[in-house]
């Protein structure tokens, strides 16, 4: 499982892996964003959380379709359907590997982007822990839409309309908890509701991962 | 005594449902529209709401059949996965679109009394939120069954779909109750006695709720029989090519 990690991020971080894509990405939006409404420094400060989530989860998006398409094209898949470690591990380190190529990124850029959208200095860290308790559950809901859709010729768009909705729930627990730090209220539930989600998640959804795979590899 | 599980061979269903079929859309039609008059012409007007009241008789009984209709497709894809009966995933298949329309009725229906009695047509409060978002569901759903040329692969994929589909509309249904206050006022119809909703509108109501209840069963039906013949269509084209 470990030689597969790092398998894979080796492919992800050397040339044509698309590694740092989805922070590039992430980047122009919080500048595009400013752009749009306004440097209402007041206005920037109320939407900041919100942006900073949607944007992470829209860069997270951008480098799904490539967990499995390429493995899938030069069939070293189906390798690793047969290989003697079970499935739902190869899902879940794939899962881990897109985390730690655009997940984990993400939540080191934050703070950052954090800075030009003027959020709140009290802020800084919910957005810092929601990030890191929220991404690894977009990037196994992720995985989870990126199987169902490997099969399939043109899946990028199906892709996004399939795995978005999936995303609520942590889009808004994650935006919740930063928006109820910036405020300064008790942030308990949302914190504790998105640490479930993301157990949840991460426990549950590789079996689903694994069964679409076996269904898209017959 | 036939079980229920011989509907699972596609003749016996076809048979049956050859029959079954235009009953069920007559009486369909009939109720819905019984109940839709009654509670257009033949209730009082409401003393606050006025006449924008009648528009329960559409509302409701969408919005119930919106979620029934994610239910029923949640047990045929569980059947479909466990006892493997064609019948059933292409139940699910021809359930959806019905879905979506009376998610759309439900949120236009909604967004038409919103107007004059919130002042707006569209308000971000949980309930609104969740049928905008198990609108997103359905999309998603009927999208993925049409990209899916093999059908048994569609019949699978969808049906792991529809599983996780559900466990994350509910939490997302939490999470928008989570997220804002409501503006929606809270269940109309209760089995628990003392309810609010007076009887004058309540027995229109029932009415129209079945009326759509057999609608929706109708268009299933019809659904379904269209899916096993453009199956059977496949198949003959097939033995065409190969003899």
């Amino acid at each position: 499982m470990i030689a597969l990690l790092t398998r894979d991020l080796r492919l992800a971080i050397r040339a044509g892996g698309g590694f740092g894509l989805g922070l590039a990405f992430f980047l122009i939006l919080a500048v595009l964003v400013p752009l749009g409404v306004g440097p209402e420094p007041a206005v920037l400060a109320a939407i900041a959380p919100g942006v900073l989530w949607v944007g992470a989860l829209l860069a997270c998006l951008l480098s799904l379709d490539r967990i499995f398409a390429l493995d899938w094209e030069d069939g070293s898949l189906d390798l690793l359907a047969t290989a003697p470690i079970p499935l739902e591990g190869v899902v879940t380190v794939k899962a881990f590997a897109h985390w730690i190529t655009t997940g984990l990124p993400l939540v080191l850029a934050a703070p950052v982007l954090g800075v030009l959208l003027n959020l709140p200095t009290g802020a800084f860290g919910w957005l810092v822990v929601s990030l890191l308790l929220g991404t690894p559950a977009l990037s196994v809901i992720g995985t989870f839409g990126a199987a169902l859709t490997v099969g399939l010729k043109r899946g990028g768009l199906l892709l996004s309309l399939l795995v978005l909705p999936l995303y609520i729930p942590t889009l808004v627990f994650g935006a919740e908890l930063v928006a109820r730090g910036a405020a300064g209220l008790p942030t308990q539930s949302a914190l504790l509701l998105l640490a479930g989600i993301t157990a949840g998640s991460v426990a549950i959804l590789p079996f689903a991962s694994a069964a679409v795979i076996r269904i898209n590899l017959r | 005594m036939s079980s229920f599980w011989e509907y699972a061979n596609p003749r016996r269903f076809m048979r049956t449902t050859d029959w079954l079929l235009p009953v069920a859309a007559g009486v369909a039609l009939v109720v819905t529209a019984i109940g839709l008059i009654w509670g257009f012409f033949f209730t009082p007007d409401d003393f606050r709401q006025g006449s924008t009241v009648k528009i329960i008789f559409l509302h409701v009984p969408s919005a119930l059949m919106a979620i029934n209709a994610w239910i029923m497709m949640l047990v045929a894809s569980l059947i479909w996965v466990v006892r493997r009966h064609h019948v059933s995933a292409l139940a699910a298949k021809a359930a959806a679109p019905v879905g979506l329309v009376m998610t759309m009725i439900a949120l236009f229906t909604g967004a038409v009394w919103g107007q004059p009695m919130w002042g707006t047509w569209w308000a971000w409060d949980p309930r609104l939120t969740s049928f905008l978002i198990l609108f997103l569901f359905y999309l998603g759903y009927i999208a993925l069954w049409s990209a899916i040329d093999d059908p048994d692969t569609g019949a699978d994929l969808t049906a792991v779909l529809c599983l996780v589909g559900t466990v994350f509309a509910l939490l997302s249904r939490y999470a928008a109750f989570f997220w804002s206050q409501g503006l929606h006022q809270g269940a109309s119809l209760s089995l628990q006695p003392g309810t609010r909703v007076d009887w004058a509108y309540k027995a229109p109501l029932y009415v129209s709720m079945t009326g759509f209840a057999l609608i929706f069963v109708a268009l299933v039906l019809a659904g379904t029989r269209t899916e096993i013949r453009a199956r059977r269509m496949k198949a003959l084209v097939a033995r065409e090519r190969m003899a």
